[in-house]
């Protein structure tokens, strides 16, 4: 009974989701974003196409979701942020929670720039407003880019949409974990999977879509012999699950210590593959339409990132009978996926402030939210912010995330040996057993492959600048990015901790919260 | 579509989406929610 009346304490102070589904839902929401529409496809055509699909399960099963399991494991067990998760998993383990926090930090400001692009794309769609020159007018009419650089010139048509964001996000993070997160999830994924799935229909029935089908899954078989394809794959299914830079941990500490969390995180793994499958599907038909309307082959208007969004699909639009509605269907999608994912990325940031200061949950959203929309507006609403974007959102991924993965996963489980008590902490409830396997594959396979796949990078940056950038901007945007996160959680795992948080994994209720 | 590109779409289809419907099942089989728990979330 008193281990009920911690939890429901904890519950109150902290937030909670109200079940498991929520969870699911909130944990679907965050792994499903930008890089599931329109990262995935271009990823699997470049890299063997059908064939693509051995290496991405194997990358999936043998990593990804024990991955997530361990993230899961973290954040349900010492139900804290990152922060506070690692501070009782060891004390001098702290400063990698403060790492994932800074990354989540300077994440959420340049994403939140994407969302407003892609908000006002959809509205763009309905009168296709890009003219015959969708490139020209992305960086011209619409971003007004000159060249690249840093320039506090503020483009109005950037700046507006940005701060609505930021509005949006505030408003739901103040409504917390719930009411806020959790409502908006349990909502708009069925929204957005319904939107998508709408799209993909669409998509479908345009002529030459089979052309597009068929580009994406013929196999080469012969990539599978190419390292570099299955570094491809181990990298898109970490960075599509959301997994290694604090969200799980954080949401994992938000639900009822009675659950069954490898169950729950078959069901997000899967399900963010398998829209990542949709997405596939559905851009593809559309290109393979584009395609046959330009005369050209796919591989000629085949893309990721921006250029897939901002080019390719409003060209593909002004082609397209009912465009407009092909439009507004991608765009929305790109703007729900992409708020739900940046609101599970903002609330890292949020949780591990009030656990810190035990401050209210408005009031740390506050704190974290207005001076990430401030900083935001001042880098990326200006006619240098694709730029200044497009530097931070590589290196942060590469050598933020990618890092700070690897280091927590040695260790965790080489430094620490903490595997066995986190896998016994998830068979209490779990419907799947982890043991032995689950150990070799989260302190060995998974480790290793992103190693891999963090060398691969580093090699390809060292011996081309990243884009043709300037150095300048490349040190200073980049690798201080990088190396700032470092120094920030250094200096934040300094601040000691109020009096009433409790730190010791072995204190009677924190026991009770956790066992 | 070649008959190799229909083949692994059709694979690719039956294991993803396959796996989420079989997670899905095997989640609900161990602890199903009440409609009271239904009525929470929302």
């Amino acid at each position: 009974m008193s281990g009920m009346t911690s939890t429901t304490n904890e519950a109150q102070r902290r937030g909670a989701f109200s079940s498991r589904k929520v969870f699911i839902f909130a944990a679907i929401g965050s792994a499903v974003g930008l890089g599931n529409i329109w990262r995935f496809p271009y990823v699997a055509y470049e890299n063997g196409g059908g064939a693509f699909l051995i290496p991405y399960l194997v990358a999936l099963l043998t990593a990804g979701l024990p991955f997530l399991f361990l993230d899961y494991a973290l954040g349900h067990r010492y139900r804290g942020s990152a922060p506070l998760t690692f501070a009782r998993l060891r004390r001098k383990t702290e400063a990698l929670g403060w790492w994932q926090v800074a990354i989540c930090f300077l994440i959420a400001i340049y994403y939140a720039a994407v969302i407003a692009w892609a908000l006002r794309y959809t509205f763009f769609s309905v009168n296709e407003a890009w003219g015959d020159d969708p490139e020209g007018f992305l960086f011209g009419d619409f971003l007004q880019a000159g060249d690249p650089g840093v320039t506090l010139d503020v483009v109005v048509g950037v700046l507006v949409p940005l701060a609505l964001v930021w509005v949006v996000v505030l408003l739901i993070m103040a409504l917390g974990v719930q009411k806020g997160i959790g409502l908006l999830s349990l909502w708009f994924i069925p929204v957005l999977f319904i939107a998508f799935g709408a799209l993909v229909i669409r998509a479908l029935t345009l002529d030459g879509a089979s052309i597009g089908l068929d580009a994406l899954f013929s196999p080469s078989w012969d990539a599978l012999a190419e390292p570099g394809v299955w570094a491809a794959a181990f990298g898109q299914i970490f960075f599509s699950l959301s997994i290694g830079f604090g969200i799980m941990i954080t949401y994992a500490s938000y639900v009822d210590r009675h659950n069954d969390m490898p169950g729950a995180g078959f069901v997000v793994g899967f399900a963010n593959s398998g829209f990542e499958l949709l997405a596939g599907i559905g851009v593809f038909a559309a290109l393979g339409f584009m395609a046959q309307a330009s005369g050209v082959a796919v591989e000629d208007v085949a893309a990721d990132g921006l250029g897939l969004a901002f080019v390719v699909f409003p060209a593909l639009i002004s082609e397209a009978p009912a465009g407009a509605l092909i439009g507004v269907l991608f765009f929305g999608s790109l703007v729900i996926a992409g708020l739900t994912s940046l609101v599970s990325v903002i609330e890292v940031v949020i949780s591990a402030v009030r656990d810190k200061f035990e401050m209210t949950r408005v009031g740390a959203s506050m704190a974290v939210g207005v001076p990430a929309a401030l900083l935001s507006l001042v880098l990326f609403s200006t006619t240098s912010g694709v730029y200044v974007l497009d530097i931070i959102d590589h290196f942060i991924n590469q050598y933020g995330i990618l890092v700070v993965a690897v280091v927590s996963m040695v260790v965790v489980a080489w430094g620490l040996r903490e595997l066995p008590s986190l896998a016994a902490h998830l068979n209490r409830f779990g419907s799947l057993p982890l043991g032995r396997p689950w150990y070799a594959l989260v302190g060995f396979v998974a480790p290793v492959a992103l190693t891999y796949v963090l060398i691969d990078a580093l090699v390809a940056d060292i011996k081309e600048p990243y884009e043709g950038y300037p150095a300048w901007m490349l040190n200073v945007l980049g690798w201080g990015s990088a190396v700032a996160v470092v120094v920030f959680a250094v200096a934040a795992a300094q601040v000691r901790w109020r009096p009433e948080t409790s730190l010791d994994a072995e204190s009677d209720t924190l026991k009770k919260e956790i066992q | 579509m070649s008959l190799d590109a229909v083949i692994l779409m059709l694979v690719a289809m039956a294991i993803l989406w396959g796996g989420l419907i079989v997670a899905i099942i095997r989640l609900n089989r161990h602890d199903l929610p009440s409609l009271d728990d239904v009525h929470r979330d929302l």
